[in-house]
């Protein structure tokens, strides 16, 4: 273990390195920037794969091929970019393919601009491209989440056969704190136990990876069993913290930088002896409907909750489907460019 | 008397999906023949591309994945990188490769990745009910070029050519389906391009002008000499590179 100092973004590409990962493919888009360049000066050394690809396009189709054969393989990008990945990423999503995919959040729509934001919670936890499919989706909230997340986002890619999304923001991207590193390589490629993965068919039947089933009734069975792979990680993948939610009459629910922000406000109000906790959704998808469950049991009915996003009341809708009318429920968003500050929170915290 | 022919190890024994006279069937036992003859079928992973050979993978018996439209290279470049010790080709057509995907051709080509690229141009886009394609000729009539294809719907594209001048490329050459003997020159090409990846020389492709009798409006016969007579002139066969 050693402390060094390093931004969001970097400690993604270190921890990615440090779970197994040995392809990355991506494009230049700020604000992730340090993602590609990190790895075009680590991967070799890891024994791995860097390209710089010529799109988000190919980008995350490389993704795809390096999956296809049992590699760990990720990319990243930020939000424009991950809208041209949609395609890939349903592809991966309809073949069963494991891997990583890294969206350090920006303003939008279109072009928006380069500051942090929180908007495009919808197309991640949603699937993002066409089908009926799911990413898991990780939201890191500080530097060192940001490297630990890593491992475990590629444990879960394999053990479900599926595409996880890291949700990050520019400011979690940008941001340089110490972090605590290991020395040694936590985990290693599992090549041999993915029986599933192309290598040239010596020794047994020939292996196709695909999402195209055109015989009836083919694609209506597959999509089943995705459904039920989906309930499966719905039960038994939900992550979150949670802070003060015993005695708590309010309870802010944020993710990712924004729950960081919650966190001083509410830490500021418990000096006041202000009875205010925090829910921090840390897998957006599933999304921790377990974390309610457990208010509710708890007379949920006298708790009030309040939903801070840097976006216009994406995760909104979560909260609101998970108490589904029983609590009531604040909202405070700003979005392309603009954050909630600790002041803001506060003051709306007040007017519940 | 001995057995002086059977079928290619690399083909399964079923009937394939292809209309009457279309050349992917020829093509795809071409690619198994020469799969067999250099006894690389255990390392070789194809990459299915979308159109009419989007299931080639039922038909070849070996590893196979599938690839969205036009991202057939893409694929491969990764699969290649990370498993440089298997034999990796695209199958791909017009449409796939030319159009939508060119972008993922030019690159991969430039980066002078160690793939080998079988490219059907049969002028028009088959699966979808035979549109106009990137390479169908002046003057041809298809779904949406009804009154044949006019310069300002664009030129036929040569994109064997322009590869051609990219560094990264090795080897190119455009074979045709038109007969017996242009068949074997085809498998030639294809035996070339395969063998490059194996001696390591880099980005290979062969460009086989294919019969599609069924957009083509003609009879399989005519489709034949419809390659000859007027498609290998704005498409001349030969080596490119």
């Amino acid at each position: 273990m050693k402390r060094i100092l390093m931004t969001g973004n970097e400690a993604m590409a270190e921890g990615a390195i440090q779970a197994g990962c040995r392809f990355y493919a991506g494009y230049p888009i700020t604000p992730q920037n340090e993602i590609p360049a990190y790895m075009a000066g680590h991967m070799p050394q890891a024994g791995g794969v860097f390209i710089q690809a010529e799109s988000e396009l190919a980008a995350i189709n490389m993704v795809f091929g390096a999956a296809a054969c049992g590699a760990r393989a990720m990319t990243s990008s930020s939000s424009p970019g991950i809208s041209l990945k949609q395609e890939g990423i349903s592809y991966m999503a309809g073949a069963e393919l494991p891997a990583v995919i890294v969206d350090v959040m920006r303003g939008g729509p279109g072009l928006g601009n380069i500051w942090p934001a929180q908007s495009d919670y919808f197309q991640a936890t949603r699937s993002g491209g066409h089908g009926d499919y799911h990413c898991i989706v990780l939201a890191p909230s500080f530097v060192q989440e940001a490297y630990d997340f890593m491992p475990a986002a590629f444990d879960l890619a394999d053990k479900y056969r599926n595409p996880v999304i890291i949700l990050g923001d520019g400011m979690l991207g940008q941001t340089m704190e110490p972090l605590h590193v290991t020395t040694s390589p936590r985990h290693h490629v599992t090549r041999q136990n993915k029986k599933w993965a192309l290598t040239g068919c010596k020794g047994r039947t020939p292996n196709i990876v695909k999402s195209f089933y055109m015989k009836e009734g083919d694609l209506e069975k597959v999509n089943l069993l995705l459904q039920k792979k989906y309930k499966t990680i719905k039960i038994r993948e939900q992550r979150y913290e949670g802070l003060f939610l015993d005695d708590a009459k309010v309870i802010i629910v944020a993710y990712g930088t924004m729950a960081r922000i919650c966190r001083a406000a509410v830490e500021r109000l418990r000096e006041k002896a202000k009875k205010v906790g925090l829910i921090r959704p840390i897998s957006l998808w599933p999304f921790p409907e377990n974390a309610f469950r457990l208010v509710n049991s708890r007379a949920r009915r006298r708790v009030k909750f309040l939903v801070a996003e840097m976006s216009y009341g994406q995760m909104l809708e979560d909260v609101r489907l998970t108490l589904d009318g029983q609590a009531e429920v604040g909202f405070l968003g700003r979005s392309g460019g603009g954050i909630p500050s600790e002041e803001e929170i506060i003051s709306k915290i007040k007017k519940l | 008397m001995g057995k002086v022919f059977s079928h290619s190890k690399s083909l399964r024994n079923i009937s394939t999906h292809y209309c009457a006279g279309c050349g992917h069937g020829i093509a795809h036992r071409l690619i198994a023949e020469v799969v067999d003859e250099l006894n690389i079928r255990e390392q070789v992973i194809a990459v299915a591309p979308v159109g009419c050979a989007v299931i080639a993978y039922d038909y070849w018996d070996f590893d196979c994945s599938e690839a969205a439209h036009g991202r057939a290279l893409a694929v491969a470049t990764a699969i290649k990188r990370v498993r440089p010790q298997n034999i990796v080709f695209t199958y791909q057509g017009d449409g796939d490769l030319a159009a939508i995907g060119t972008n993922e051709t030019i690159h991969a080509a430039n980066r002078g990745e160690n793939l080998t690229v079988i490219f059907i141009n049969n002028a028009v886009y088959g699966m979808t009910g035979g549109q106009m394609a990137p390479t169908t000729l002046l003057g041809q009539k298809t779904a949406t070029t009804p009154q044949g294809r006019k310069p300002e719907e664009g030129y036929p594209l040569k994109i064997s050519e322009m590869l051609a001048l990219l560094a990264g490329v090795k080897y190119i050459e455009r074979t045709a389906l038109s007969s017996p003997q242009e068949v074997m020159k085809t498998k030639k090409a294809i035996r070339q391009a395969f063998q490059n990846q194996i001696d390591h020389v880099g980005f290979s492709l062969v460009e086989i002008l294919s019969p599609c009798p069924t957009y083509w409006a003609m009879p399989p016969r005519q489709a034949l000499d419809w390659i000859n007579n007027v498609m290998a002139k704005e498409f001349p066969l030969g080596r490119i590179k």
